[in-house]
């Protein structure tokens, strides 16, 4: 092993020393490319995180069984980083240095990604993050497929602000206590102040993450909202808690049409196996939902139908689901293949510049395109309200796509900072 | 709009076929125009519209014969309920007519108000009349002449529903005077009313979490309380009731679609049989040859529960399984105003008592109990008179073992089951034990409670991440000041 290892390096280095290349991926594998698939398989985020890791070797198969990237087959590299933040970081380094992974599919919450966007850096290594976040980022090596807090979290507010959604005066602000929670409602907190909503009208609560006894919090929602005014909660809990939450809520029979609860990390998966019935049109914001009716969406539904039942994967064979984050993973998927083949290069800095400006007909419907600078998607914006089957209604949607803000106009000192990545290199020299 | 439609609903227009123009705005329209239909069909006062709205709540229009799937949003919701509930008020039934004062009750339009009034009118059963009654003061709080409102307002005083409030507390900033100050004084009597229900749910979150911790706490009771065994694969063992319950319920779903709401009345013997028959393996395998050692036992118990979890991983897969509720054990019961008790944690609490129970009835009046309070009092002497302490301590253990199966068994109702499970449960166990004293049935019993008590308390007034440090300072400093808990086992047994 430490042998082979040594005469790799070596016809590496006598490689590079002769063409004078810094794409090394291609050199190191042959035929193959490694990717990193870097999701909680175990833990309190594996309800959300494991399906991803399905996604993502569906289309490696999908992309393998067309002949691969640039002729050269993928070959992913699954680690499990169990719900840990600072084992993300670890298994990171491990697929980067050990693995020599081109790249990298990774990350639910945002303290993982906070936890390996340094090793991404230092190592130059590119990551592709495919859920909803806070924003207030933008990393040269990240490219962001999921929502912006403009893409999610601030049309559904204005959607339940607006005659069709209630007209809500008042607000429970409820969330896991981490980054992305305490993030959005900082921006939220500021975009309902500047709509002239009092600051008695809000109020905050946060639970730690596994979190299983939600009766407090139900009643205490419960007695904000008989305080007067309509009142609309905005749901920010991650991973397994959100069970715990939703059966609370239907048992303690808090009705949507008193008090809509609008999550923000809730879609079809982490709705499995609870009773819906009594949730009927709390709402979620997402980019895309299963019951979306697009031609695209339907290839991709029955795509991962077939691939459940073939790869056995619990629960989805009997019941396929598709939602939000696996959609925006696989949209990053095929965007990195694209660039891969317009930048005839594995290079991070050759990847990351042909990335721009990328356009892939999404599963929702809508043609999604990566901005030029800023490393987010362009995406529309649904809001669906829950149905008895546990899928969702949608009751709103923009027109088209709408570009990303990373950087909040409601936090204070956004609007000098740049909508693109510092370049690192520049600070280099 | 609206108010047009009841009047003409009061009219009581003869029965016509279903409006198709009403239907096409209800499969096509916008929100407005949906409601609008709505409020069409409702003015038809057509039988068959209560059909229809219900269908169309359900997402489905039928128009010339043929479903149409159409999206209804909660506002569109709103007004069908309404409709609904406004229809169902003079139908002749009593159940419909007290569901439909109960659904007005829970905030109507004002423009329903001659509707409530007729129905008023009409009525004669005492619940419903009074319910409209508060539902017409709510309506006329809004509208209508002073001397009507300040009534409106005073009725609405007796009242103990939410809404009430909601109401009250907007009256209060009115600009005439008495309207203020009569509104003060209702908000006053409704806002006292609702505190006790608000006291009793806190109460009951309480007990409910009391109840949760003395379940997962009680097989410890035993296994380190009586025994002295640092079981460190506690935890384990509740994961493992909560899959046993994972899979009776699934053999349920295959087998006996019909039975499955019964499913856990088996569950709860296989998952008292299941993890005791683990725990006694453990102890015949692993702990007996560790007694007295509490060091090697703690390294020995955790790795054991690693092996447990990670077996758990490989058979079931790290995501978590799905046990469903059966329907006994869904929705709740309206026991205050704005209180609703949950039948699942009404059921766990009465569960929680019945082990207990059972539990003390075991140690204190059987040949079984006798052993074990022997052995772990004396148990030189115990073998001396012809115990078989080497067995009791395989029976005691598995006992211990098996309440935390059905700890398990119960968990998997409320929360959720996947391999990590006992890891949340541990420390909560391990705490309410040293808390009541060790060794101490009563203790524990003691203990599970106040925690239970203490963090709801202060989840209420600090929020769930506060609440959580403060109670584990509490603890720690508790534990300083009095390191036997809250019962200390007084006598010779002190030391052992």
């Amino acid at each position: 092993m430490k042998r082979r290892n040594f005469v790799k390096q070596l016809a590496l280095s006598a490689a590079v020393a002769a063409i004078g290349l810094g794409s090394t991926a291609i050199l190191a594998q042959g035929k193959t490319v490694k990717v990193g698939v870097l999701h909680s398989l175990s833990g309190t985020m594996a309800i959300s995180e494991t399906v991803l890791k399905d996604i993502a070797l569906m289309a490696f198969d999908e992309i393998n069984a067309k002949g691969g990237v640039m002729g050269m087959k993928i070959e992913p590299v699954v680690v499990d980083p169990a719900s840990n933040w600072p084992l993300f970081a670890e298994k990171a380094r491990q697929l980067i240095t050990q693995d020599k992974v081109a790249v990298t599919f990774g990350c639910w919450t945002s303290v993982s990604r906070k936890s390996v966007l340094p090793v991404f850096e230092e190592l130059n290594s590119l990551l592709f993050y495919p859920v909803q976040y806070e924003g207030e980022e933008i990393s040269r090596n990240v490219f962001y497929t999921g929502a912006a807090p403009n893409q999610q979290a601030i049309p559904a507010v204005e959607y339940l602000m607006s005659k069709d959604g209630g007209s809500a005066k008042r607000w429970v602000l409820l969330g896991t206590d981490y980054v992305y929670p305490r993030t959005t409602n900082k921006i939220l907190r500021a975009f309902l102040k500047s709509k002239g909503v009092a600051e008695a009208d809000i109020m905050e609560e946060y639970t730690p993450f596994g979190h299983s006894d939600y009766q407090t919090i139900i009643a205490k929602i419960k007695k904000f909202s008989s305080e007067g005014k309509k009142t609309a909660v905005v749901s920010t809990i991650n991973g397994d808690s959100n069970v715990p939450f939703y059966k609370e809520l239907g048992n303690q029979g808090l009705k949507a049409t008193d008090v809509p609860v609008v999550a923000f990390s809730v879609g079809e998966e982490e709705l499995r196996g609870v009773d819906t019935k009594p949730l009927v049109g709390h709402l979620a914001a997402w980019n895309y939902f299963m019951s979306i009716k697009a031609p695209a969406n339907d290839e991709f539904t029955k795509k991962w139908g077939a691939y459940a039942k073939a790869k056995n994967i619990a629960g989805h064979k009997d019941k396929p689901l598709t939602n939000d984050p696996m959609e925006a993973t696989y949209i990053g998927i095929y965007m990195w293949k694209q660039a891969v083949e317009k930048a005839k290069s594995f290079d991070t800095a050759k990847v990351s510049a042909a990335m721009g400006g990328q356009t892939f007909t999404a599963p929702s419907g809508i043609t999604s395109t990566m901005d030029a600078k800023n490393h987010h998607l362009h995406k529309a914006v649904f809001i669906g309200e829950v149905k008895a089957d546990g899928q969702f209604n949608v009751v709103w949607k923009t027109k088209g796509p709408v570009k990303a803000q990373p950087w909040s106009p409601f936090i204070a000192g956004n609007d000098k900072k740049k909508d693109e990545p510092a370049l690192m290199a520049e600070k280099k020299k | 709009m609206r108010n047009l439609l009841f009047v003409l609903l009061l009219a009581a227009a003869p029965a016509f076929a279903i409006d198709k123009a009403a239907l096409a705005k209800l499969a096509e329209g916008d929100n407005d125009e949906k409601i609008q239909a709505i409020a069409a069909l409702l003015a038809e006062g057509d039988p068959e519209a209560a059909a229809v709205l219900a269908k169309f709540a359900e997402g489905e229009v039928v128009v010339d014969g043929k479903p149409v799937e159409v999206v209804v949003n909660n506002r569109v919701r709103v007004a069908v309920a309404d409709a609904l509930a406004a229809l169902g008020l003079l139908a002749p039934e009593r159940a419909t007519r007290l569901a439909a004062a109960k659904a007005l009750a829970g905030g109507a339009d004002a423009l329903m108000l001659p509707l409530v009034k007729k129905a008023l009118d009409k009525e004669s059963d005492p619940e419903i009349k009074s319910l409209l009654e508060l539902v017409a003061s709510s309506m006329q709080m809004k509208g209508g002449d002073k001397a009507t409102r300040i009534a409106a307002i005073e009725r609405l005083g007796t009242s103990n529903s939410p809404n009430s409030r909601t109401l009250l507390a907007e009256a209060v900033a009115d600009a005439d005077e008495d309207i203020r100050i009569a509104a003060q004084k209702s908000l006053r009597e409704v806002q006292g009313k609702l505190a006790w229900g608000e006291r009793a749910g806190l109460l009951f979150a309480g007990v409910s979490l009391g109840s949760i911790l003395l379940l997962a706490a009680l097989g410890l009771a035993i296994t380190y309380g009586l025994m002295g065994v640092i079981n460190m694969a506690h935890g384990e063992l509740i994961m493992i009731g909560a899959y046993t319950t994972y899979v009776i319920q699934d053999f349920f779903k295959m087998t006996f679609p019909k039975a499955f709401d019964w499913y856990l009345l088996a569950a709860i013997p296989a998952s008292f049989v299941v993890a005791g028959l683990v725990g006694m393996m453990l102890e015949r395998v692993v702990i007996r040859w560790l007694y007295g050692r509490p060091l090697e036992t703690l390294l020995a118990t955790w790795g054991i529960s690693l092996m447990l979890i990670q077996s758990v991983r490989t058979i079931f897969g790290a995501a978590n399984v799905q046990v469903e509720n059966p329907a006994f054990m869904s929705g709740g019961i309206q026991a205050f105003a704005g209180v609703v008790l949950p039948w699942s944690r009404i059921w766990i609490i009465a569960f929680a008592a019945l082990v207990l129970f059972l539990m003390y009835f075991l140690l204190t009046k059987t040949r079984l109990g006798l052993f074990v309070r022997g052995v772990t009092q004396n148990r030189e002497m115990a073998a001396c008179v012809g115990v078989h302490t080497g067995r009791v301590d395989m029976w005691a253990f598995g006992l211990g073992s098996g309440i935390a199966g059905l700890a398990g068994c119960a968990l998997s109702q409320i929360g959720n089951v996947g391999p990590d499970l006992g890891q949340g449960y541990i420390v909560d166990s391990f705490m309410v034990v040293v808390f009541g004293g060790v060794g101490q049935l009563a203790g524990t019993v003691y203990a599970a409670l106040t925690l239970g008590f203490a963090n709801k308390f202060l989840e209420s007034v600090s929020g769930a991440v506060i609440a959580k440090i403060v109670v584990l300072v509490f603890i720690i400093f508790f534990i300083q000041r009095r390191p036997q808990g809250l019962f200390a086992v007084k006598g010779r047994t002190v030391e052992a």
